[in-house]
């Protein structure tokens, strides 16, 4: 089943062509590992799945990516962004407490009662693998936690809004081996509810991550494949060079 | 050619004595203020009204009138300030709107108080008819300070890191809410210090007052926003300029009031924003 | 509060947000536009070149002789004086704070130089009347020691945090690149600092020295206690003299509403206002073009 399907996608900032002409599908349910080299446009692309990239006055797009067949442009941008959530490359904690930041998401949209929100917030520390190191000190600053511990609270936070899609931007560009592979894990047993899109600069941990993987250059998708494929036999050059790391 | 060496000594004692030569009287200024205001500070200087023509009594309702135009100054000035501050730091893009508000504030910032005291005899006395009033004094000195409170809040809202904001619009939250959970909580301290500073500002002027409320003595307090009221700036310049005889005590006394809260005011602000830079959580 | 709610209550706020946003611009064309309500009906009894070059003012006299050449006169006379104290005394602090001073004296002369910038003017006219104004009676030995030079003085004084601040963080912002490039070449401290870091703030010190000036334009309380309101052309800077702005706060409260006098001190007020308008907007000028 086609969750995000991507038609002609090009990006600019300014003058600058950042996507040129991306077309594939993202399907539900899977992980989907992009790789490529810094600049290639892999960070535009998924946030371009979540409007982000509204943010910037230079932002230009033309072509049409869909969700569950319907233009992200024409659906509301705050709902959007509960359905597509986003864990970034730094841990970024809120200034809150642990409670409150995973609470913060189910607060805006209006949940005001104190024991539904609990129980989402314990719900969501637990699908981060996050809540029996914290469940007693729930209401100490988030920013006590190790980059490690902020990281999962950041995945929680954005589980607590109960989204379909979750975007991984370079999320652990910042952490320890340990705390890595936690977050991996992490990763891999949520793809049951969720769709996710990892982006990563680690080819390693995309072949050990990612059902398909996207490899993006300059701009342009290169190849689309089935992870097993794509390492081992993928079909253009560049791709090839890459991965065995050539360049980049 | 003359020693390099040499000539840097010259240059940095001239450097150092010209500093001096600033920081010296202001200390000196503080100095002869509370040596020769302190005496006359006592509990009645304080809370009794002007009597004999203000050469005895006490200076109280000078000190409340002062009280209730500041009030009414940041009632007016804070809520728009702030918000004018919030489009400044969120919503406003580069262009030439918004480099028209900025040259608009630097330009408040500069126009002569007695220009404001004519303005605000122009609008309010006369135009919207509130008379000589705290109305019209504390709207005057509102918008008087309004550049301050843009100013400080302004830099107070920018200084919340960027990501914070990405953070909670990638969850889903609108702008508005972003702005008022999370920006907003975290530049209080530094709105706090603006506002403060601004107060202070508000307390110590005089010209924007001599048309719009002061009056030199008033038979009772105020009791409306329509009525005028004495004010301690106003009431320092009466006494040390028009009216004869006055125990030089009562002038420094009165100086040494007025000096005491700004100076106060000054102090908190300053306390605020230094605590604020050491605890920042982030 | 659903959801549609919050959106209408956002729209709202949001819209106010940017009402509020203008409204710095909205209070400066206001403020003009009612000096000149005021003030340009003046120009119905007299001309404007009259009464910016007319040499006598005795507005109580019938009729009214309204010529403001001796208040702009005895403005710049204040002014001047007090540039050519402040400048280079100011600038010499703020070199001396940000290069020289170590750091801990550092924050206690920049404490210092805050606590200047505090304390009202009222205070210090004040405090000019009662110590500097005898003084310069006797070291001068004048019939007053309310004078232009007094108030120059004690103008200086007013303009010096300004000056001192604005300079400050003109040095501070020299790339450390250019200082260090310097000194590397040998020379010394002060030689950096002369032939280096000044040139290079000069933008930003110009502004300082502007945006002190724009304040000594338009101060009012201080010349009043000391400069002696005497409105006529100064033949030296050791006489009496009178402001632009001291004459409007001063004949005001006497002035007779919709009378010639009461538009002239508004026409004054127009004058005023275009001068700091000029005087801001050029010194906002170079504080940005270095940026």
């Amino acid at each position: 089943m086609v969750k995000f399907n991507i038609k002609d996608l090009n990006v600019w900032f300014g003058a600058a062509h950042v996507l040129k002409g991306v077309e594939m599908d993202i399907l539900a349910h899977e992980i989907l590992s992009v790789i490529g080299p810094s600049n290639s446009g892999k960070t535009t692309f998924i946030r371009t799945l979540n409007r982000m990239n509204d943010l910037n006055s230079n932002f230009r797009m033309e072509g049409i990516v869909g969700l569950d067949k319907e233009d992200v442009k024409a659906i509301d941008v705050e709902a959007l962004r509960r359905r597509v959530g986003m864990v970034f490359a730094l841990p970024l904690p809120l200034p809150l407490s642990i409670f409150e930041n995973v609470a913060y998401g189910i607060r805006m949209y209006g949940e005001n009662d104190k024991k539904k929100i609990a129980v989402k917030v314990e719900e969501a520390l637990k699908q981060g693998y996050l809540w029996e190191e914290v469940k007693d000190r729930l209401s100490e600053s988030a920013f006590k936690l190790s980059g490690g511990q902020q990281q999962r609270l950041c995945i929680a936070r954005t589980l607590a809004v109960e989204p379909e899609v979750i975007l991984f931007d370079e999320p652990c560009s910042g952490l320890d081996p340990i705390s890595t592979a936690k977050v991996e894990d992490a990763m891999v047993e949520l793809k049951e509810k969720y769709t996710i899109v990892l982006v990563t600069n680690n080819v390693k941990q995309a072949a050990r991550v990612g059902d398909r993987t996207a490899f993006f250059l300059s701009g342009e998708l290169i190849e689309l494949d089935n992870t097993d494929r794509l390492f081992t036999a993928p079909h253009d050059k560049r791709t090839d060079g890459y991965i065995r790391g050539k360049f980049g | 050619m003359r020693n390099p060496h040499r000539t840097q000594k010259i240059a940095f004692f001239l450097l150092f004595m010209a500093t001096l030569l600033i920081v010296v009287p202001v200390g000196l200024i503080v100095v002869i203020i509370i040596q020769k205001g302190l005496p006359a500070i006592n509990w009645q200087f304080l809370t009794d009204i002007p009597r004999q023509g203000m050469r005895a009594g006490g200076i109280f309702p000078a000190i409340l009138g002062t009280i209730y135009l500041v009030t009414g100054a940041i009632i007016f000035a804070l809520p728009i300030g702030l918000f004018a501050a919030i489009y400044l730091s969120e919503y406003s893009k580069d262009n030439i709107l918004n480099r028209l508000i900025r040259l608009a504030i630097v330009n408040l910032a500069g126009v002569p108080s007695v220009v404001y005291g004519l303005f605000g005899l122009a609008i309010f006395v006369i135009f919207f008819k509130f008379g000589a009033s705290i109305l019209s004094g504390s709207l005057t000195l509102g918008i008087m300070i309004l550049p301050i409170i843009i100013t400080s809040s302004r830099e107070a809202l920018e200084s919340v890191p960027q990501s914070f904001r990405e953070v909670s619009l990638s969850l889903g939250a609108s702008k508005w809410q972003t702005i008022r959970h999370i920006v907003l909580p975290n530049a209080i301290p530094g709105i706090l210090t603006g506002t403060i500073l601004g107060l202070g500002r508000a307390a110590g002027e005089t010209a924007p007052i001599l048309f719009t409320v002061a009056a030199f003595y008033l038979p009772q307090l105020p009791k409306s926003i329509f009525d005028q009221a004495m004010a301690l700036p106003y009431h320092l310049y009466v006494i040390s300029t028009q009216v004869p005889n006055v125990d030089e005590k009562i002038r420094y006394g009165t100086a040494f009031v007025l000096l005491a809260l700004v100076l106060f005011m000054n102090l908190v602000a300053i306390i605020i924003r230094y605590k604020f830079r050491k605890k920042k959580k982030w | 509060m659903t959801g549609s709610m919050r959106k209408i209550k956002e729209f709202i706020v949001e819209k106010l947000i940017l009402i509020c946003g203008a409204a710095s611009i909205f209070f400066v064309v206001l403020i003009f536009l009612f000096l000149l309500k005021e003030g340009l009906a003046l120009f119905n009894i007299e001309s404007p070149l009259k009464f910016l070059f007319g040499k006598s003012w005795y507005p109580i006299s019938e009729p009214p002789k309204l010529g403001i050449f001796p208040l702009i006169l005895g403005s710049l006379m204040v002014t001047a004086g007090a540039a050519i104290i402040s400048i280079p005394i100011g600038v010499g602090c703020a070199i001396y704070i940000a290069e020289i001073a170590p750091a801990k004296t550092k924050e206690v002369l920049k404490a210092g130089i805050e606590l200047l910038a505090a304390i009202p003017s009222v205070v210090l006219g004040f405090i000019g009347m009662v110590t500097l104004v005898p003084l310069v009676k006797t070291v001068f030995h004048l019939p007053t020691g309310l004078t232009a030079l007094s108030g120059s003085i004690m103008l200086a004084f007013m303009a010096m945090p300004t000056i001192v601040s604005i300079a400050e963080d003109a040095l501070y912002s020299v790339p450390k690149t250019y200082k260090e490039g310097a000194l590397a070449l040998g020379a010394t401290h002060w030689q950096t600092i002369w032939r280096v870091m000044l040139p290079a703030a000069s933008s930003g010190i110009l502004a300082a020295v502007m945006l002190g000036i724009g304040r000594v334009i338009g101060e009012t309380m201080a010349v009043m206690m000391i400069t002696g309101n005497a409105a006529v052309i100064p033949q030296s800077i050791l006489v009496p003299v009178r402001t632009l702005t001291a004459t409007i706060a001063a004949e005001m409260g006497e002035a007779v509403v919709g009378s010639e006098h009461y538009f002239a001190l508004f026409a004054i007020g127009i004058v005023l206002f275009i001068i700091s308008f000029a005087i801001n907007a050029t010194a906002d000028l170079f504080l940005h073009k270095r940026q």
